[in-house]
């Protein structure tokens, strides 16, 4: 078990004291950490709850509090990544029913993927969900940010000269119909939202 | 702060009693002057920006009581070990802000410290019958917020050197933008009251309006906008010592318990230079997005719910 003396340390140096022994832990090696003021304590929990699992937290008195933190497996994380994700935007409205409605739901769901974890390897948009990545976009902020996070951006080529938006291209690159099936073909998981 | 002499004056309008960060002193009846002072420590690195975040945060005030700032003057403390050119920055930033806001800016005074502060004293003008208070909310009326969220959360993050590129930029963006064009645009429209998003946070100023007025606010936490990350850095706490004093602060009156606990942690987030919270009439709403929309500007301006009766708690949320 490492134990991490963050008593006298103010937020949020607790926190970064834990993260920096959770990332030098063994697999599944425990690591406790003291601090000595209740935000520590729960801010501590917080971090903890988020990267690992929280065995205990205690408060043994108004100066002292312990938390003992185990870290997620690594294999995990390690698989987590190695899964090659795709996600297929068929149109410029999500799901069938109202336009107006599947439009707003699509920005919600774009605006949605840049708050969680665990990103898709690639977007792919073909016929009206080309609008997606043009000019005409309402997401065009949510998607630049999932590119600046590592997200292949590609958009049908033949799909953005049908609906004239050739020009207007602002994210991403351009791509064809056998990088679109070797994309598929490869993916261990195609999501259609 | 109670042993201070207390000033009474039938021309100063707005004095210490109400906690505001401004006085206001009738010269006329066409004209009262708006007084503020406000300076901070440095939160970001860059001198410049900093200068600027500094200035948008001291000139807020003006606009948040319904004026239009006209003079400032910077206040600044620096320490004697530092490159001058430094200064230089921050004193630069600090003057383009108030070039933008229209106003003029004639030196000020400097001293030696330990650390540097910076921040500016300004004179605004507005006239005595259209200054913004902090109630008057009517029952049905919408809240517009004018700023994401999110600043004292991320700040912390940077601390701890979390932070994401893309989050330090939209972070320092907001800081420094000015609330003059949001607030140019409401005030063609009857306001009921407004405040500024400072260090008591979101659900702090939102409480303060409220009560102040006599009635409840219902937030629709979907439409409060926070800054881009905020929430992640949220959920691994890396949240301000701030946020917990907000967040006991407004205990019990408060519908806590209807929200995930990273969203509480960020409704109580402090902020530096934060947005501006108005109450409106709910029939000005359309009229006043469509506007805002076309005024293009840099931060995000959102209906963020409405003004209720009280129903036991202060703020509900839908």
């Amino acid at each position: 078990m490492i134990v991490v003396d963050a008593r006298g340390d103010v937020c949020p140096v607790p926190v970064i004291k834990t993260k920096k022994a959770l990332e030098e832990a063994s697999e599944r090696e425990r690591v406790e950490v003291l601090v000595d003021n209740d935000i520590a304590f729960q801010n501590v929990q917080k971090y903890g709850n988020e990267v690992g699992n929280i065995l205990s937290a205690e408060k043994k008195s108004e100066q002292e509090y312990h938390i003992v933190i185990e870290g997620k497996e690594k294999e995990d994380e390690l698989k987590k990544q190695e899964t090659n994700c795709i996600y297929v935007i068929r149109s410029n409205a999500m799901g069938v029913g109202d336009e107006a409605l599947g439009k707003t739901l699509l920005k919600g769901f774009f605006y949605a993927l840049t708050q969680v974890e665990g990103l898709p390897k690639k977007i792919l948009f073909y016929n009206s969900g080309a609008y997606l990545t043009t000019s005409e976009s309402e997401s065009l902020e949510d998607i630049k940010y999932l590119e600046s996070q590592g997200v292949e951006i590609l958009t049908c080529g033949t799909c953005l000269d049908f609906y004239g938006l050739k020009d207007k291209l602002e994210v991403g690159n351009v791509t064809n119909m056998y990088a679109i099936v070797e994309a598929m073909n490869q993916a261990d998981k195609i999501v259609t939202p | 702060m109670s042993k201070l002499p207390k000033f009474e004056n039938p021309d100063l309008l707005v004095g210490i009693e109400t906690s505001d960060d401004a006085a206001i002193y009738k010269i006329n009846d066409e004209i009262a002057m708006i007084q503020t002072l406000d300076f901070f420590t440095p939160i970001v690195d860059d001198p410049y920006m900093f200068g600027q975040i500094a200035a948008a945060n001291s000139l807020s005030d003006v606009w948040a009581m319904g004026g239009e700032p006209k003079v400032a003057l910077n206040i600044v403390a620096f320490p004697s070990c530092l490159d001058p050119e430094i200064l230089g920055e921050i004193l630069r930033g600090g003057a383009d802000k108030v070039k933008e806001a229209g106003a003029v800016l004639v030196g000020g005074h400097t001293i030696q410290d330990d650390e540097p502060k910076y921040g500016l004293s300004v004179s605004g003008f507005v006239h005595p019958n259209k200054i913004y208070k902090n109630y008057g909310c009517q029952v049905g009326d919408v809240l517009i917020l004018t700023k994401q969220i999110g600043s004292g959360i991320i700040n912390t993050a940077i601390k701890a050197d979390m932070a994401s590129k893309e989050a330090i930029e939209e972070t320092q963006r907001v800081m420094a933008s000015l609330n003059m064009k949001a607030k140019r645009v409401i005030e063609k429209y009857e306001v009921h009251a407004c405040t500024d998003i400072t260090g008591f946070g979101l659900i702090g100023h939102c409480l303060e309006m409220a009560e102040a007025s006599k009635v409840g606010f219902e937030l629709n936490p979907a439409e409060i906008p926070f800054m881009r990350e905020a929430a992640r850095y949220s959920k691994m706490g890396l949240i301000p010592a701030g946020a917990y004093k907000n967040k006991g602060y407004s205990m019990g009156k408060v519908e806590f318990d209807k929200l995930e606990e990273h969203i509480v942690d960020l409704l109580c987030d402090p902020q530096t230079s934060g947005g501006l919270l108005f109450s409106v009439k709910q029939e000005d709403k359309d009229k006043i997005l469509e506007e805002l929309k076309n005024a293009e500007l840099e931060t995000t301006c959102k209906i963020i719910g409405e003004v209720t009766e009280n129903r036991g708690k202060v703020i509900t949320f839908i």
